[in-house]
């Protein structure tokens, strides 16, 4: 048989004939020298002068950098929206890292949605014997009857079952089989992988009734909201759902089937609760459904002449918590003031004179440690706590927060909620709650992430436990969760050209099967640090840079994190400059994948979690950081830097079409009143919330054929909805907001702000290049990072 | 009077001899998942303040007892566990944290300092038997 040289094919290709194996690593071991690593990626290591050049942000949204693989092996890779790497190019070793000074680490979304997702459904799942990586497509194939791990390099067996593919009914092509050709699968696992029985899906929502959430009115949206969808939460037949409410004692529901009604059972001794009925609290919601029905038309008038104003959240969740850990689940706790009654009761920590404080923002850490114990017992019964913080008042967020951090619930978060004087918050409730009890649910999950020996993990960021070095216990799962981890070079990665991550995710389906979701990414390793610039991955290198500054956040302070978040690009460029000797010192140079770093990371400076001197509420603030915290990347960067686009003259240039569906596709512009014009009208697209501005000089023609309104003056402020009119503009605008609504699970708000209207801060807070009274421009700040450069 | 002092000092040593050993087992449990990180912090936690009794009443004692070397030498550590214990977040379950541990490399560090006081306490009991016998036969 011939050898691998003879093929002369690229390093980490599969040669086509059957009967040669070239593995991916064997050959680019011994074809080191001739893998793709000489003048790589031209185009994203060009210079550019960023303080010359004032466009520097591209006219359509930024993609995701491509590894720089072989084909086959880029096909075979990833996708970037479910596993991402903040340098594509992996440094060999990590003095090299130290030099190019970027963070390196990964930004996962391993439990996103996906339209195409190949399931394996065999008996036996194979994995390397050392390791425990599951087979990948990055596996090099040694014979017909071995393999060797990516990852660490054991050689194993290929067992007798795998050399037969149920695709294609053929024998002895191992390497063609689904979980060898997708880098995303899902195994349905065998019982060694459960620690007991599935579980069923079980729900439990814990309201507050107290006097300011029955003035705040939320009941009625839940409560509507419930009853629609009903039918659509996860589950099979075993689905068990309950419910408690809680104002200054604990409420309980006994909807056993056969009852007439729901019967209410109310337990005052907060300091120590006690289920009042062993079982039929949490009921199966097919069994019972009328009752539950019933209970949901009857709650929102249950309580409306209510005078308790105390709110006894922590002996509610100790009730919910004893209720939940026979069998773990998901518990939605509603909530719309400070706790002031029982155990977990925080004080009002705020100081209002101190939000446009520019030194020390106190009270970003929790108050008592009531919430993160709870959280952790949770998790350790298998059952997560999402929080819906409705409040219009200091609700001590950065305690409260701790019940979902720790037990990978899901944070909202509704400002100044009120039923009927903020429609925009309770359209955003009304779209959440869909979401939220429709998306799909993994329960009592762990996650795992490996990669190729010599790189290891330390630290972890999102709503996770960290229950071992490298175990992450998740007790729920949802698909709007994002996690980001860094990572060190412990080990020279000098005998291969090519590492690997995997990401195994373990979970309960909400049909009560087990199954693992695996993805697995595969990156170039370069001895350069031109190469390491070259495939720099700056919206994951700023997402990373911002869990981190939320974490020094907490833990030092905020200015801490700040100069950190400077000194990030300050360092970076500087390194880059110093690479690059022959380019002048008097203006600013960076390379093309590093352009925007500088741009986001003003425009992460300016964001609600770190912004200093205007005027920020403590809790809008910690929920920023939450966000940070839990969401995707995707999400994450509308966030950090949202899309404006001009929509008041679309028009068929560069349209695209979709589902028989002409969407036009406006360029970008910059984030800058530079780009306003009183004559236009402008879409900004936030991620969870859209907002239009309408210039008081925009063309009657828009205002007229889009908003359905004669003139300027006649739109009301608190327009939310786009009218379906029959005009070419109208088509044109609605047909490019609902491609965007669509290209995200979370339906986001819409609103229209008049250029006089009070809400326009909220629009122009977002206009990250501009000069404000406590902040540079862009500009004055690209100047800044050349001053600290030269220093 | 000095032996005195000095006997004590040993027992008390002694103790801090075992309960960094005591430490040292409980972390290297948790590293190699022999227990949980919720059992092993609230181990460690409870004797942290035992710990930080102990060492204190030490250095006052050579302080009262005008062992000025000693004293100094015992300064830091004995500063270092008041300001470890006073600077706990007011969020964090004591100075060991569960959600924390596995995080950011705590585990490494916790291991490395409890190994450094190991250290230090062995090379102070060998320093007070000295200084015991000296003031045994001085008397």
């Amino acid at each position: 048989p011939s050898t691998p040289h003879d093929k002369l094919t690229p390093a980490g290709s599969i040669a086509p004939e059957v009967s040669q194996y070239p593995g991916v690593n064997q050959l680019s071991s011994t074809l080191g020298g001739l893998s793709l690593q000489h003048s790589q990626q031209p185009e994203s290591l060009r210079p550019v002068n960023l303080t010359q050049d004032r466009n520097i942000l591209p006219v359509s949204p930024v993609l995701a950098p491509v590894p720089n693989l072989n084909s086959d092996l880029r096909k075979l890779n990833c996708s970037p929206d479910s596993f991402r790497c903040t340098l594509t190019n992996i440094p060999q070793t990590q003095a090299l890292l130290n030099k190019a000074k970027l963070p390196l680490g990964l930004l996962l979304h391993p439990f996103r949605d996906l339209t195409q997702l190949p399931v394996i459904t065999s008996s036996t799942i194979v994995r390397c014997r050392s390791c425990r990586t599951y087979i990948n497509p990055f596996v090099a194939f040694i014979d017909q009857r071995r393999w060797k791990c990516n990852l660490c390099y054991r050689v194993n067996d290929v067992p007798e079952e795998f050399m037969y593919n149920p695709l294609t009914r053929s024998y002895g092509e191992p390497h063609k089989r689904p979980e060898v050709q997708n880098s995303t699968v899902e195994f349905i696992a065998s019982s060694d992988y459960m620690l007991r029985p599935p579980q069923p899906a079980v729900y439990l929502f814990v309201l507050d009734v107290s006097y300011n959430a029955v003035e705040a009115g939320y009941l009625t949206i839940v409560c509507q909201s419930l009853l629609e969808n009903l039918d659509k939460l996860p589950g099979d037949s075993r689905t068990r759902i309950g419910f408690i409410t809680f104002d200054s004692t604990v409420q309980f529901y006994n909807l056993q089937e056969g009852l007439s009604q729901p019967q209410m059972l109310i337990v005052s001794d907060i300091d120590d609760v006690f289920l009042p009925t062993p079982d039929s609290l949490l009921v199966n919601l097919h069994e019972s459904k009328e009752l539950i029905k019933d209970l949901l038309n009857a709650l929102p008038n249950m309580f409306t002449n209510t005078r308790e104003t105390h709110s006894a959240l922590g002996p509610a969740l100790q009730a919910a918590f004893k209720l939940m850990s026979p069998t773990g689940g998901r518990i939605s706790v509603f909530q719309s003031q400070l706790p002031s009654l029982g155990a977990g009761l925080l004080h009002s920590r705020e100081d209002p004179n101190q939000r446009s404080s520019t030194k020390v923002v106190q009270h970003l850490g929790p108050a008592t440690d009531f919430y993160k114990k709870l959280a952790l017992d949770c998790s350790g019964q298998q059952t997560a706590v999402d929080l819906f913080l409705l409040s219009s008042q200091y609700s001590d967020l950065a305690s409260l927060a701790c019940m979902s951090k720790y037990s990978a619930g899901c944070i909202y978060y509704y400002p100044s909620f009120h039923h009927s004087h903020n429609p925009a918050q309770s359209e955003k409730l009304q779209k959440d709650l869909k979401r939220y009890l429709t998306r799909k649910i993994g329960f009592e999950a762990v996650m795992r992430i490996r990669c190729t020996k010599g790189l290891s993990i330390h630290t972890f960021h999102g709503n996770l436990f960290v229950r071992s070095t490298d175990l992450l216990s998740l007790a729920n799962v949802n698909p709007d969760a994002g996690f980001a981890v860094q990572m060190s070079i412990e080990e020279s990665l000098t005998d291969t050209s090519l590492v690997c991550f995997q990401t195994a995710l373990l979970y309960t389906s909400s049909k009560g099967e087990r199954r693992i979701r695996v993805h697995t990414l595969c990156l170039p390793v370069v001895t350069s640090l031109a190469d390491v610039y070259a495939g720099a991955d700056v919206q994951a290198a700023v997402c990373l840079l911002a869990n981190m500054a939320v974490d020094r956040s907490v833990s030092s302070s905020l200015s801490d994190a700040r100069d950190a978040l400077v000194n990030a690009v300050v360092d970076s460029l500087s390194a880059y400059i110093s690479t690059a000797s022959n380019l002048q010192q008097s203006t600013l140079i960076a390379p093309n994948s590093l352009k925007l770093f500088p741009l986001y990371i003003l425009a992460l400076l300016k964001q609600k979690a770190f912004r200093t001197g205007t005027s920020t509420r403590l809790d809008d603030r910690i929920y920023a950081m939450c966000q940070i915290k839990s969401q995707p990347l995707v999400h994450l960067m509308k966030m950090i830097h949202p899309n404006l686009y001009r929509i008041d003259r679309l028009t068929n240039e560069g349209t695209i079409h979709v589902n028989d569906r002409v969407v036009p596709q406006p360029p970008l512009q910059k984030l800058s009143a530079e780009k306003l014009t009183r004559e236009g009208a402008f879409l900004m697209d936030c991620g969870s919330i859209f907002y239009i501005w309408i210039g008081k000089s925009c063309d009657n023609s828009f205002i007229k054929d889009v908003l359905g309104y004669p003139n300027y003056a006649s739109v009301p402020q608190k327009l939310t909805q786009l009218p379906e009119l029959d005009t070419v503009s109208s088509e044109r605008a609605r047909s490019f907001i609902s491609w965007l609504r669509d290209s995200r699970p979370l339906s986001p708000v819409l609103q229209v702000i008049k250029d006089e209207s009070p809400a326009k801060t909220d629009f122009f807070q977002h206009l990250v290049e501009d000069r404000t009274e406590a902040a540079f421009s862009y500009y004055e700040f690209l100047l800044h990072i050349q001053q600290q450069i030269c220093k | 009077m000095e032996s005195v002092v000095f006997i004590f000092s040993l027992i008390d040593c002694c103790a801090l001899i075992f309960l960094s050993v005591y430490f040292i087992i409980t972390l290297s449990d948790l590293e190699c998942d022999y227990i949980n990180a919720r059992s092993c912090c609230s181990k460690l936690n409870k004797w942290v303040v035992p710990e930080l009794i102990g060492h204190t009443i030490v250095t006052v004692l050579m302080l009262i007892s005008l062992h000025w070397f000693i004293f100094l030498l015992n300064l830091p550590v004995a500063t270092w566990n008041i300001y470890r214990f006073i600077m706990v977040p007011s969020g964090n379950m004591g100075v060991f944290d569960p959600t924390e541990i596995h995080n950011r490399g705590q585990l490494k560090s916790h291991m490395k300092e409890a190994m450094i006081k190991l250290g230090f306490h062995l090379l102070c009991f060998f320093m007070y038997l000295y200084s015991m016998i000296l003031a045994l036969i001085n008397d």
